[in-house]
């Protein structure tokens, strides 16, 4: 690799970590209850818990941020993972359906906690969330094969996706009136009450799976060159199929289940750094996913927060709104780049 | 020189069906072994199967004297590297990165290079020839150039074998020629051995040291270029019937027109070649005549003339064939002259006269 390359790589990866730490800090200070740079400093880091800025910026919007970071990095990361397994720059958890079945299995399994009057733990939900996510994947790697066709990946995630939805909104209506406020407002996805247990947990699985992410960077780069080469140079394929759908999954799940379906973040964010960075290299592009990922959920929880305020939007909507337009740009500059 | 790879009674397919059976064959460092035989023959399965891709299916397989599934995955990759049919479209990715990515069996758990992997890129694309297309965008390349830069990728295995399936299928002749002699240099050291599948008969029989023939779910043949490529044993292998195949030019061509000839062509020395092709491809009977059995127009004429009159070699061809000739001759509408005469041909000349003194004579481009 050229300099003039690794000088662009480092160059974007400063620019990601300040865009991420500017829109941290600005999660903090911005809400309803405006917040001085004194008095957060005083709230962060002073012993006091008990003023009212520090209870709103310690227990409301320092787990939000925290969330929406380490949550919309792994969704990135599951997005990045999927588009390489795939060798399709259209796969991604949302539109393969994954987050859809996720949120199914999460639902199902709250109702039924509910109903006998219990409260799921966050363990819990990841594994319902991770469950549904290995169901879909199970399916969609059944409908449409290793194909390298755009169209019928996505026609199967899609409808994989709705099938799933209509099921949730089945489980919903039909629930206890009294679950339903809960299960409707977390089935809308939000980075809102996620709670410093939950947070705790959802990092714990995301660094753990990243850390896996690592061992399969070497791999990944043999799989780019396709199937028969990976085969050649000694990659255990069954393996590392394996490996990759496992960890994937299991990044979305996460999401899904502390933030509900989060749409576009897992497709758009790898265009993204690619297009930022220039390069598809695994080695660069799992943290570079990862801060991207982090710095557009926060983006959009910010606006999703304060555009309305007091009414707060779904964080789906404000990921779509910005999402959608990429993964178009992409299809319509991709077709132009085949025809050349 | 010792056998690097060899196999015995060697069954190759997939799954429970067997393609090939009992394959025997041997390849040595320093020499280009290649694969030929009709499409779906099973040269493809019979390559991965030495890749160690794929099982086998019966008999057994030796790498360096040890069996070829006792190897480590990354084991086997140090020693045995492949160019694929497969056109990877890899995003993003430069062609010094492509090539690097042959490092993988070298590098560790997280595929980092080190100063030495970099060397070794380097170096490799250097004696591939395309050090200068390192920082290219990989998917904006030509076949030709992508085709050399999965050479370096394979070559950066470090392999002892080398094994290329079908490499240069879509290689316009130019860089056909130029991957081949490439080739050629690479198994000059003595160091590497190569296997190969091919279906350009003339470049296989020019490029390589031993064939080895496959038809039929079995090895037909295996011999050096000058044993294979004789008699008319690549008809036969590959059940040639609508057209014929020379195996001394390496020229194939298309059947003969029967019936009656309605042309005559005084041909010779080569001179006519391009009018037996195309009064074949107009669908018109010929005869030919009289070629001295050495001529470079016999093959041709041999295998798309209705008739054609023969005469010794080395010798001015005689009065008798001549007048053979003559009774064709007049049996004929037209009379096209496409040689000139010395002093082998100069009985020749007499059809020549007798066409022209019966209106008979027209030029090539008249020919509708």
């Amino acid at each position: 690799m050229s300099d003039k390359r690794q000088k662009r790589i480092r160059l974007c990866f400063l620019l990601l970590a300040v865009l991420v730490l500017l829109l941290g800090a600005l999660n903090l200070v911005t809400g309803s209850t405006g917040i001085g740079a004194g008095e957060l400093w005083h709230a962060l880091f002073s012993g006091e818990r008990d003023s009212s800025a520090a209870r709103i910026v310690r227990n409301i919007r320092l787990p939000r941020l925290l969330a929406a970071a380490v949550l919309g990095g792994a969704l990135a990361v599951s997005g990045f993972l999927l588009q390489t397994f795939f060798a399709n720059p259209i796969a991604g958890p949302f539109v393969l359906g994954i987050s859809s079945g996720a949120k199914l299995t999460v639902a199902l399994a709250m109702i039924a906690c509910l109903g006998r009057g219990a409260v799921m733990n966050s363990w819990g939900m990841i594994g319902a969330a991770f469950l549904g996510a290995l169901l879909v994947m199970g399916f969609v790697l059944l409908a449409a094969g290793r194909t390298r066709g755009m169209a019928r990946l996505i026609v199967c995630g899609v409808m994989i996706g709705y099938i799933c939805s209509a099921v949730t909104d089945f489980a919903v209506t039909f629930a206890d009136d009294s679950n339903i406020v809960n299960l409707h407002y977390w089935s809308m996805g939000s980075f809102a009450g996620v709670s410093w247990d939950a947070l705790g947990a959802a990092s714990l699985a995301v660094l753990l799976s990243l850390g896996c992410c690592v061992l399969l960077i070497k791999p990944m780069t043999a799989w780019q060159l396709g199937e028969g080469y990976a085969k050649s140079m000694g990659v255990n394929l069954r393996r590392f199929r394996l490996a990759l759908i496992g960890l994937s999954s299991l990044l979305s799940a996460c999401v899904t289940a502390f933030a509900g379906p989060i749409s576009f973040v897992g497709i758009a964010v790898p265009q993204l750094m690619k297009l930022l960075f220039k390069t598809a290299k695994p080695a660069v592009m799992l943290p570079a996913c990862f801060l991207g990922g982090a710095g557009f959920c926060l983006g959009c929880d910010l606006l999703a927060r304060t555009l309305f305020a007091p009414t707060e939007l779904a964080i789906g909507s404000v990921t779509a709104v910005f999402g959608a337009p990429v993964v178009i740009w992409m299809l319509l500059h991709r077709d132009r780049e085949a025809r050349l | 020189m010792s056998e690097l790879l060899y196999t015995d009674k060697l069954s190759v397919g997939y799954g429970e069906k067997t393609v090939v059976r009992d394959i025997a064959l041997a390849a040595k460092p320093g020499q280009v072994l290649c694969l030929i035989g009709p499409n779906g023959a099973g040269k493809s399965t019979l390559l991965k199967t030495l890749m160690g891709t794929l099982p086998p299916t019966g008999g057994a397989l030796y790498l360096d004297g040890r069996q070829l599934q006792a190897y480590h995955e990354w084991e086997l990759a140090r020693i045995s590297s492949a160019v694929l049919t497969a056109r990877p479209e890899p995003e993003l990715m430069t062609a010094a990165e492509v090539v690097s990515v042959g490092r993988y069996p070298y590098t560790g758990r997280l595929g980092i290079l080190t100063e030495e992997d970099r060397r070794i890129v380097r170096e490799t694309m250097e004696k591939v020839g395309v050090a200068q297309l390192a920082d290219a965008d990989f998917s904006r390349l030509s076949d030709g150039q992508r085709q050399r830069l999965l050479l370096a990728r394979a070559l950066c295995q470090q392999p002892r074998l080398l094994i290329l399936d079908e490499p240069t299928s879509f290689l316009d002749i130019h860089h056909k020629l130029d991957f081949l002699q490439l080739i050629r240099v690479l198994v000059k050291g003595g160091e590497l051995a190569v296997i190969m599948s091919m279906h350009e008969l003339e470049l296989a029989q020019r490029f390589a040291d031993m064939l080895l023939c496959i038809r039929g779910g079995r090895v037909d043949r295996m011999g050096s270029p000058e044993e294979i490529f004789s008699g008319g044993y690549i008809e036969q292998l590959y059940d040639i019937e609508n057209g014929s195949y020379d195996s001394l030019a390496g020229t194939a061509e298309a059947p003969r027109t029967e019936g009656a000839p309605r042309v005559f062509v005084i041909g010779g020395g080569g001179s006519g070649i391009p009018l037996y092709r195309r009064l074949c491809r107009l669908g018109i009977p010929f005869a030919v005549g009289v070629l001295p059995e050495n001529d470079l127009d016999l093959p041709t004429a041999r295998a798309l003339a209705a008739i054609v009159i023969i005469d010794r070699a080395n010798e001015p061809v005689s009065a008798d064939k001549v007048n053979e000739a003559l009774e064709i001759l007049k049996t004929c509408e037209h009379v096209v002259c496409t040689t000139s005469f010395g002093s082998v041909n100069l009985e020749n000349r007499r059809l020549l006269e007798y066409a022209k003194a019966h209106n008979m004579l027209i030029n090539v481009n008249e020919i509708e």
